[in-house]
């Protein structure tokens, strides 16, 4: 079925005829150790990607999430382990026999060549023949609403339209897989927000697999239909963004998801719960058997309540952010706080969000508790989440 | 924000450039030429003192990143333009910050592509700039260099001696590793091969391009990459005996230019069977040892030329027995310098020294030929000045023709969606 045929920033590839080639993406216990590492940059990595997904991987850097991208691509070596896409072993084939094409990283455009030639030409030197080429070229164009400027210049197009004919090229090769390594980089806020929208829709329209990489947890968070979270080398988590976010499987997860971060700090066990600022926080008896005596309880800003009676964590404002229905307090509290990971990586301010119609004064003294049921309970040695 | 500038060459002039201005609306009495190519950012050449200075509009972090990324190259001594510096920090007042600018140096006597098929060309122009494409990008693979985005626009060309040397220009995606995969040297390729045949068929769309198949050419980038890195890194197997082969495998190297510098020799369990590898190899084989001698400093193919000469020069002169370097010195003042010293000074920034100096020499073989008899070099030289430099273009600081810029990313939309 695969036909040879070319790619975008540049690679070639067989590319499936027709849409009947399940394009799941599988790593098994794949790893890459470089020459010379101590450990592997990628340890034993397994997530099964489904046919039309949006997976993101997403971590800190030195994480592996690029390198992991890149054994999928076929640019790094897999010194363990198999990768497969569909039923196919593809470890060892070259970048352009995967079907895989990475995305926009470098695409110029030509300008005395037509908007339809700009988007098909690279099909040409896989030896696609020209009904086919315009075929392809005509069908992006309809999901890329370029239709009508096909036979234009680029010049005579907005910068969102050039930018759009830049993904045709990618699009017209029909991969099986798209991979794009954090293409958003070199835009600015604005654009950024912008296009990972447009990016996200377009992958949804075409419901080509995806694997996307970013630093960024809120753009991993809204463009994936599930997030891969890498620490070390190593998979944290896989899952969707929500179950990501109300059920982080370990401390750096729970940090590293959500902005403002996660409120992480030691507590320690008592009878029926955890100890936070004098008060039990109820906890399920069962899931507390191999906590130990302390634990690491994590709340999220939007998970707490000011406690009128004065009872729970005391809490000092030191800065009040308001953003209209709601407000950010950045305060202190004699609670040992944990530095959350990534982006919010260092010292931390305990963070609450409070009513935006009444928020406490920046000095003020609040006692906060956590709403029943939002607390995050892990065992303080290993990091792992204990209970549901 | 206050105005930040790297640069290893600090000259408070630079300040003088219109650095609150987007760089799209500099004012033509700053700029070197119009000219740009085809580009994802905004790209100006600015005249400034004696220089011309590229200036690229990007943010403060991918400037900052490719500027190191120049220099390390520029220390790996892989061909590539010079980093100059990086401008941070600017801001147009009211309108609100503008991206950080990365500076680089035009490197003389460079041609971008473009230029060159704007040229009436040798037929085979196209595929002597592959060759010259192919040696740059074995040179950067060798070095654990991933380009990302190998094309004819991020390459200038030097004239060398009827050939081309290629040189990088833009280091926006490279990276350096320790050493290369296959998949990443393929992937490189296929950059290229996609890259290249997009930038012919857009000359050819343009009416720039004649005679010549772009997907032919395109194509034939890959060929020329594998028969180098194949000569370059191969390992070869042959019998105990025949061990006139090392020699051999040396002297091929050489002639492609490069100095191996470490070889691994292994024989076999029962020693019949030697077998041979290049470990480390050094491009600029001719261009060092003419250096060495002479102290030219001149390109790769230009150096073998001139080191022919020089050695014919020592057999006309009967001087085999000389020490080497003296009787260099003696060629560069009896016969290399008085060609070069002959241009006119108003005809000196047409072509190099050394590449005036490769062409009288063709010249005087062309004129050779035609009289029958050997022609004396003073003839050639004065028939060459007269007859074929003046119709020469200026070259010295070519910075392109005028095309239009195509940024595809990092700008809002000016019009209508």
């Amino acid at each position: 079925m695969a036909a040879l045929y070319n790619g975008s920033s540049g690679t070639f590839l067989p590319v499936k005829e027709g849409d009947d080639a399940m394009a799941t993406v599988t790593f098994d216990n794949a790893t890459r150790v470089y020459p010379g590492a101590s450990k592997p940059s990628v340890d034993q990595l397994n997530i099964e990607i489904e046919d039309g997904e949006f997976l993101v991987l997403v971590g800190p850097s030195g994480c592996g999430k690029s390198t992991s991208l890149r054994m999928l691509a076929g640019l790094e070596e897999v010194n363990s382990g198999r990768i497969l896409i569909g039923d196919r072993d593809v470890t060892n084939l070259s970048p352009k026999d995967r079907d895989v094409a990475m995305v926009f990283q470098n695409y110029a455009l030509y300008p005395h060549m037509t908007v339809a030639d700009n988007m098909g030409f690279a099909l040409k030197i896989a030896g696609v023949d020209k009904p086919e080429i315009r075929k392809r070229v005509e069908e992006a164009a309809k999901i890329l609403d370029l239709s009508p400027f096909l036979d234009r210049k680029p010049k005579a197009l907005s910068g969102g339209q050039r930018q759009r004919v830049a993904m045709g090229r990618a699009i017209v090769r029909s991969p099986q897989v798209f991979l794009m390594d954090e293409p958003l980089s070199n835009l600015d806020a604005k654009l950024r927000v912008q296009t990972r929208t447009q990016i996200a829709s377009l992958q949804r329209r075409l419901g080509v697999t995806t694997v996307y990489v970013t630093h960024d947890q809120i753009e991993a968070m809204t463009m994936g239909d599930r997030v891969a979270v890498l620490k070390d080398g190593i998979l944290q988590q896989c899952d969707s963004p929500r179950r990501m976010y109300d059920h982080p499987a370990n401390v750096f997860v729970a940090g590293f998801i959500g902005s403002p971060a996660m409120n992480l700090m030691e507590a320690p066990v008592t009878d029926g719960g955890v100890n936070l600022g004098g008060h039990t926080v109820p906890v399920e008896r069962d899931a507390m058997k191999e906590a130990g005596k302390q634990v690491t309880l994590g709340v999220r800003p939007e998970d707490l309540e000011v406690a009128e009676d004065g009872q729970g964590l005391a809490v000092t404002v030191e800065v009040v952010e308001e953003l209209g229905a709601d407000a950010y307090i950045y305060g202190s509290t004699e609670q040992k706080l944990l530095a959350a990971t990534g982006e919010n990586a260092g010292e931390v301010p305990f963070i609450a969000r409070v009513d935006g119609r009444r928020p406490p004064k920046k000095g003020a003294l609040i006692h906060l508790t956590p709403k029943a049921g939002h607390v995050h309970v892990f065992n303080a040695e290993s990091g792992l989440r204990i209970g549901d | 924000m206050t105005l930040e500038i790297t640069t290893a060459r600090p000259d408070p002039a630079l300040l003088d450039l219109p650095w609150s201005t987007p760089l799209e609306d500099w004012p033509e009495n700053v700029l070197a030429a119009l000219p740009r190519g085809i580009s994802r950012h905004v790209v100006r050449f600015v005249r400034w003192r004696s220089l011309v200075l590229a200036v690229k509009e990007i943010k403060a972090d991918i400037a900052d990143r490719e500027y190191e990324m120049l220099r390390s190259l520029r220390r790996l001594e892989v061909p590539s333009v010079e980093p100059f510096g990086v401008v941070r920090g600017r801001s147009a007042g009211e309108d609100g910050p503008l991206d950080a600018a990365l500076i680089t140096q035009h490197l003389q006597f460079s041609l971008p592509y473009r230029a060159l098929f704007s040229q009436a060309l040798r037929p085979d122009t196209a595929v002597r700039l592959m060759d010259a494409l192919a040696l740059l990008l074995v040179r950067l693979h060798i070095e654990g260099f991933w380009w990302g985005d190998v094309s004819l626009s991020n390459t200038l060309f030097r004239r060398d001696a009827g050939a081309f040397a290629a040189y990088l220009v833009d280091a926006e995606t490279g990276e350096l590793h320790e050493r290369l995969t296959d998949g990443q040297r393929a992937h490189d390729l296929d950059i290229a091969q996609v890259n290249i045949a997009g930038e012919l068929m857009d000359l050819q769309a343009g009416g720039h391009l004649e005679g010549v198949d772009p997907l032919e050419v395109a194509a034939s980038i890959i060929e020329r990459y594998h028969l180098l890195w194949d000569e370059l890194t191969a390992t070869e197997r042959f019998e105990a005996g025949d061990r006139w082969r090392v020699d051999e495998r040396i002297r091929r190297l050489n002639d492609l230019g490069f100095d191996v510098d470490e070889l691994s020799i292994s024989t076999d369990l029962g020693g019949t069977e030697l077998q041979i590898q290049p470990k480390v190899v050094d491009a600029g084989h001719h261009s060092r040892r003419l250096l060495q001698l002479t102290g030219l400093d001149v390109e790769e193919n230009q150096a073998r030329r001139l080191l022919n000469d020089l050695d014919s020069y020592v057999a006309t002169t009967d001087q085999q027995a000389a020490d080497e370097e003296i009787v260099a010195h003696e060629w560069l003042v009896k016969v290399y310098q008085p060609v070069t010293r002959a241009v006119p000074r108003g005809m000196a920034s047409r072509l190099e020294p050394a590449e005036v100096f490769h062409e009288v020499l063709e010249h005087r073989w062309y004129l050779s030929e035609r009289a029958g008899r050997d022609i004396p070099i003073e003839a050639a030289l004065s028939d060459y000045l007269r007859t074929v430099l003046p119709a020469k273009p200026e070259e010295q600081d070519v910075v392109g023709v005028d095309t239009i810029e195509m940024p595809v990313i990092a700008r809002p939309d000016s019009r209508a969606d």
